[in-house]
């Protein structure tokens, strides 16, 4: 039944989506994080989707391929009573632009609602479908 | 009488199958609206249903298969072919975004509920002519 498929496709395009909110959090979260775990500054992170057949031709459900690292340089502060300061003065700060980051949240909270709409949708399609001939 | 049953429903029953393949590719385009490079697809639906029925009416040109891999004669092997057979086309994008990807979330949610509704009507039509065949065995 090719309509069961529908809730694997939207699944998966629901976790692609959370993943990317899951991202953008990190970076609204650390805008100000001067470091991270590796000793460097903090790098704002992206998700890199695919699509990905699910087992009929009709099929295509969404994947995240990869996470990517904004490679754009730090935005730099001048703070020379800062401990993490350099010679002249200047703090690295992380290069998460928040304007992009809020409106990815909003792209990736639509997607989302778009998808649990879908869901519902193939499921009262399957519930009207179990009402055949009653 | 079981083969005039199954002439009685086909077009109803044909008609809901290709609506849920409908259904799976429409959703697929939605779930991949942010995936760069995706291209949204869509099937004609009369068409396929002109074809659909057309293949499940025996024609006098039907092969005998003595090997599952063995070809119809009426099959469409220029590839792309959903799994009832249907071809699966392209949407030609109406504003073409950056990352090259064809989803138009308001073309694709339009017939997203268009093609629900639709189904569901198939659904009805299916359960009435059970009903009338009911009627008239019972009378």
């Amino acid at each position: 039944m090719s309509l069961f498929n529908i809730f694997n496709v939207a699944g998966s395009a629901m976790t692609a989506q959370s993943q990317r909110l899951n991202a953008t959090a990190s970076n609204i979260a650390n805008a100000d994080s001067a470091t991270s775990p590796n000793g460097q500054v903090y790098r704002a992170k992206q998700v890199v989707f695919s699509a990905v057949p699910m087992g009929d031709p009709e099929s295509d459900g969404v994947v995240v391929q990869q996470v990517v690292e904004d490679s754009s340089p730090p935005k730099l502060m001048y703070d020379p009573s800062n401990p993490m300061a350099d010679e002249k003065g200047y703090v690295a700060m992380p290069n998460v632009n928040v304007v992009e980051q809020m409106t990815d949240m909003i792209s990736a909270s639509r997607n989302y609602q778009t998808n649990v709409d879908t869901m519902n949708a193939a499921k009262s399609m399957l519930l009207k479908t179990l009402t055949i001939g009653q | 009488m079981s083969g005039k049953l199954d002439d009685y429903l086909r077009l109803n029953e044909t008609a809901i199958n290709l609506r849920a393949q409908r259904q799976q590719l429409l959703a697929s385009n939605i779930a991949n609206a942010d995936t760069p490079n995706y291209k949204a697809r869509d099937i004609d639906f009369s068409k396929s249903l002109q074809s659909a029925l057309d293949r499940s009416t025996p024609s006098a040109t039907a092969l005998t298969k003595t090997n599952p891999a063995h070809l119809d004669a009426n099959t469409n092997v220029d590839g792309g072919n959903g799994s009832d057979g249907a071809t699966i086309l392209y949407r030609s994008p109406i504003q073409p975004s950056a990352d090259g990807n064809t989803v138009d979330m308001d073309v694709e949610r339009n017939q997203f509920a268009d093609n629900a509704l639709h189904y569901e009507a198939g659904l009805t039509m299916i359960t009435s002519q059970i009903k009338d065949m009911l009627s008239v065995l019972q009378s």
